[in-house]
């Protein structure tokens, strides 16, 4: 029985590599602000969403598949919710700790066990009736396909056999286990039988039988004999005991994987549910070939500007369609680095089958997130920034593929323009050549104009926007690089600031 | 037929009568050591006195060496080791047999012994027979064995022992517990409810699950309920468990005394053989060596087998060493740095020569040894060097004890004699005893700093330890047939210090 509500084909694993650079996303991209967004401090959520989005999907029909299941899961949010309550009833009852106390004794495993499928078997019967309730209203491959499973194993047939099983196990007439003499005729090979003619003759009635029987007892103050008993129903437990406490682990893990899933589409609903409150649109992308070059939206936002801000952000129009480098420039505060971040952020939520904060939406598929900040003075001083810098680069380069997505905010910035224009001009243009698709964030005009002259057709150049009087608009229009990144205007906002407060 | 021996050749006058007493030159050149590794694991079969025993006959030594051919073929030393392991389990199935109290479970460990001593014997001969023997002693022993089990005794336990324990495994049984009540049936094909129980949950697999199934920690014995069982079990099947009886009455004494006296004896071979396997994988070499009564001697890439043991496990390199002697030659007299292998040197003679002469194969790429009468050595005892007269007087008495002993077919081993006198004294003394042993015409290695030894007739043999040129205090083990020069380390050691002629002249400046 396999849920199968991540992937047509196979379990979601929470416990997935994340890629080694997961640190620098989650801080570039500020990422934690969406995890926490889908989670609500809910922190089994929190680590799901982290898994989900930071191991996203490479290809566009499993892309597909999800959001498909998704819009089904955004449109019966409160059916979802009820049926995430299962598995979660199942982990929290105290129940779930009776396997681990008694594990000394084939029959305390036995025992356990079947108190513990008992249990389990409510909560499956549960997961069968809303199923049946509900299972029409669903309309994605995904979901049709886990009602049917539902519907097909867990069949009244079947309830009634697990039943008839879990009572013969309490053993109220006597264990029956067959033996074989071992070497100096020590009894071997100790196992489990089923009386003959079960489910119609009663235990007791098939123990009354013609063939020769031989019997003794021990006396009631042989305790010797009582554990040498017990060792010998132990021994012809054991097996059946295994088979039983490793059902239930199935089950139990069957829950844990129906969880697992169902805690991505809960995050999502979390997600939409609080954008929608904000008032900021949200949209599912249009995924193109790893191979192809696109980008290209309309109003789309920095999902975790909008959820710190708890306000409607205005959106960027970009058409960025065959377009392998893009190189932003522009005003500082010029929503520079909010435009990088968003690209970062949509890239990773297409790639896990969620909408995406924007009105449309439409990117190729990449094979990894990467980015490279500027980061703040190193503290452990170990190294200089540029070094620091370039051995940053460089782990990066041990990793990236070609057709992965490349974010460099302000890099290589670390020591004089001409320098780091050229270190930035050198990376930036193997990059380029491995199909490594780059959007650079950059004061250094040198840099900028470098491939601004080359008039590359697969290269577009952003602006951070500036009306005249120095307003911002933090949109990014087409445009050269200019040689200036108006520092003066926000020297003037403080200042100005100071002198009105003064 | 005479009984035969994988020790000893037929017409040996062996065995004589085992000796536990170690002898005196063991320990100082590390045979102890190696003799106790060797049959450390074998405690059982008590392989020393086979250790303490060198052969007189050069035939002898190959009479064993030829064993120990057949023996590195894998097939044949798997079968000794097969038959080895059932024989083992045989004695330790009869040893148990005593300690029990119920009557079904000492016939059942009885069958168990006559099975196993069967399966034993068989698998042996048709091991053998199968695999290339080429050496007298176990040829004579398969042509033996061969013989016993078509005797009828043997014929007699075989069938027997099949047939009561097909008979036994063929019982099924079933008992039913209820409370303190125990029942015993026969088995009527009840189906596994273990499979039960898991086809009905396989929906539910979900990839690898802990094993629940408890380590039950099943001593082996019977306690009163099973014997209970059985006795019930018993009477459900009269017929079996009377033949039984009547098999354990009709074979006590099972256990043929060659075949006991062959498990014992072959041991001494897979001993030695499971020793220096270790060392062989690490790419050492080992040879059967030449045994001749000519003093013209040699070895080629040897090496101290104590000392190999324990650089290995500590995965250090072995450096191997090569010696010969020609003509006159007789002795050699080993000088150079300290901690430069001497000593193991003198060492590997000595081992190389007893471990020849037991008939195994020796460390070493090929070689020729000589057929000695007896081994002295003569080490430094440490605590003697409080009581500096003493020691000399001693030494002078152990010294003189074994040119007393010693024969031209002897060797003598000495290490560091004299260190604790004078000089000059130290170089009267060791020339006074060089000269008696260059007379007595015996096989010695003398491990001196007196160069002047190596010098002293056509009959010593210069041989050097030596160093990295380039850093002196770097050893390379190495053991150079070569004029002793003091010097020539001397010198090194100057020119890393920059002290020799030319650098001190260089560094006072006029």
């Amino acid at each position: 029985m396999k849920a199968y509500l991540m992937f047509r084909d196979r379990d979601f694993n929470p416990q997935a590599q994340l890629p080694t650079n997961t640190p620098d996303l989650v801080h570039d991209l500020e990422l934690n602000t969406l995890f926490n967004a889908m989670a609500l401090g809910d922190s089994f959520l929190f680590d799901i969403a982290k898994t989900a989005v930071l191991t996203g999907l490479n290809d566009i029909d499993s892309i597909l598949y999800r959001q498909e299941l998704l819009r089904d899961c955004l449109s019966n949010a409160s059916v979802i919710r009820e049926i995430y309550q299962i598995p979660i009833k199942s982990m929290d009852r105290e129940h779930r700790r009776w396997l681990g106390i008694f594990t000394h004794s084939p029959s305390g495993v036995l025992n356990s066990a079947v108190n513990l499928m008992d249990m389990f078997i409510v909560l499956l019967k549960e997961l069968r009736v809303l199923a049946d309730k509900h299972s029409e209203e669903f309309k994605s491959e995904g979901f049709k396909r886990f009602f049917a499973m539902i519907k097909h194993e867990l069949s009244d047939e079947y309830f009634a056999e697990v039943e008839f099983h879990l009572k013969q196990l309490k053993f109220r007439d006597g264990v029956l286990i067959s033996a074989e003499l071992g070497k100096g005729n020590e009894g071997e090979n100790y196992a489990l039988r089923l009386p003959n003619g079960k489910k119609k003759i009663r235990l007791k009635d098939v123990f009354i039988r013609k063939s020769p029987e031989y019997s003794f007892t021990i006396s009631e103050r042989d305790d010797a004999g009582a554990r040498a008993l017990g060792d010998l129903k132990d021994r012809g437990e054991n097996s059946a005991a295994n088979s039983l406490a490793q059902a239930t682990d199935h089950i139990e893990n069957f829950f844990k994987m129906l969880r697992n899933e169902l805690a991505f589409y809960i995050g999502c609903i979390n997600l939409k549910e609080q954008l929608e409150q904000i008032g900021n649109p949200i949209t599912f992308p249009v995924p193109e070939l790893a191979n192809i070059r696109q980008h290209t939206f309309q109003g789309m936002y920095d999902v975790s500007l909008a959820l710190t801000m708890k306000q409607t952000i205005v959106g960027n129009n970009i058409n960025a369609e065959g377009k392998n480098l893009a190189v932003i420039t522009g005003a500082n505060q010029g929503g520079k680095s909010t435009f990088l971040r968003s690209i970062g952020l949509s890239q990773l939520m297409m790639q896990a089958g969620m909408f995406v904060p924007a009105r449309e939406f439409s990117a190729n598929v990449c094979s990894g997130v990467f980015t490279h900040y500027r980061r703040k003075e190193d503290a452990s001083m170990k190294s200089g920034k540029l070094d620091e810098e370039l051995s940053r680069m460089s782990v990066i380069v041990d990793q990236i593929k070609p057709d992965s997505l490349m974010l460099f905010n302000e890099s290589f910035a670390a020591t004089n323009e001409r320098e780091g224009s050229e270190i930035a001009r050198q990376i930036t243009s193997a990059l380029l050549e491995r199909n490594v698709k780059v959007f650079f964030v950059t004061h250094m005009y040198e840099f900028a104009r470098i491939f601004y002259e080359k008039q590359m057709s697969d290269a577009i150049f952003l602006r951070a926007e500036r009306k005249t009087g120095g307003r911002r608009t933090f949109k990014l229009t087409v445009g050269e690089p200019l040689p200036t990144s108006y520092g003066e205007d926000v020297f003037k906002v403080i200042f100005e600031k100071e002198v009105s407060n003064g | 037929m005479p009984i035969p021996s994988v020790l000893y050749p037929s017409n040996s006058d062996y065995p004589v009568e085992e000796s536990l007493a170690i002898p005196d030159f063991f320990t100082d050149i590390n045979l102890d050591q190696i003799v106790d590794a060797i049959t450390d694991r074998k405690q059982d079969y008590n392989l020393l006195p086979f250790f303490y025993a060198p052969l007189r006959r050069i035939e002898e030594i190959k009479f064993r060496q030829d064993i120990f051919k057949d023996m590195e073929n894998e097939s044949v030393l798997k079968a000794i080791k097969t038959f080895a392991e059932k024989i083992a389990l045989v004695r330790r199935y009869l040893n148990m047999i005593e300690k029990l109290y119920f009557k079904y479970h000492q016939e059942g460990w009885f069958l168990e012994a006559g099975v196993t001593y069967c399966e034993a014997v068989q698998g042996l001969v048709s091991d053998l027979q199968a695999a290339p023997i080429r050496s007298k002693g176990l040829v004579d022993l398969l042509d033996y064995i061969r013989e016993y089990i078509v005797s009828p005794g043997f014929l007699i336990l075989q069938s027997e022992s099949l047939e009561r324990k097909a008979e036994l495994s063929s019982i099924q049984y079933n008992v039913i517990i209820k409370g303190n009540w125990v029942r015993v049936r026969k088995y009527e094909s009840e189906i596994d409810y273990s499979k039960e129980v898991e086809q009905t949950f396989e929906k539910f697999k979900q990839g690898e699950v802990k094993n629940y199934r408890i380590d039950l920690l099943i001593a082996s014995g019977m306690n009163h309920v099973e014997a209970q069982i059985v006795d019930c079990v018993a009477k459900l099947f009269p017929d079996i468990f009377k033949r039984l009886s009547l098999y354990c009455q009709n074979h006590t004494n099972f256990i043929d005394k060659v075949i006991l006296t062959f498990d014992r004896q072959i041991q001494f071979y897979v001993a030695y053989i499971d020793f220096i396997e270790d060392l062989k994988s690490k790419g050492l070499k080992f040879c059967y060596p030449i045994i001749t009564k000519d003093k013209a001697i040699h070895a080629k890439e040897t090496f101290d087998f104590a000392l190999a043991k324990k650089l290995i496990s500590e995965s250090e390199p072995v450096v191997c060493n090569d010696f010969y002697l020609k003509g006159k030659e007789r002795i050699f007299v080993v000088s150079g740095p300290n901690q430069g292998g001497k000593t193991t040197f003198a060492r590997m003679f000595g081992q190389l020569h007893y471990l020849a002469s037991l008939g195994c194969p020796i460390p070493g790429k090929e070689a020729t040894l000589y057929h000695f009468d007896q081994i002295f050595t003569h080490f430094e005892k440490e605590e003697d060097i409080r009581n500096l007269r003493g020691k000399l007087q001693d030494d002078l008495v152990r010294i003189h004890k074994i040119l007393e002993s010693a024969t031209s077919e002897s060797i003598i081993i000495m290490n560091e004699i004299f260190t604790s006198t004078t000089l000059m004294d130290a170089i009267f003394l060791s020339k006074e005893i060089i000269q008696r042993i260059i007379r007595l015409d015996a096989l010695a290695v003398c491990v001196t700093f007196i160069d002047e030894l190596s010098t002293m007739g056509e009959q010593t043999v210069s041989m050097v330890s030596t160093v990295v040129p380039e850093n002196p205090t770097q050893r390379t083990f190495k053991i150079v047939r070569m004029p002793a020069d003091g010097l020539s380390y001397a010198i090194c050691i100057a020119e890393k210090y920059h002290l020799t002629y030319e650098s001190i002249k260089e560094r006072i400046l006029q």
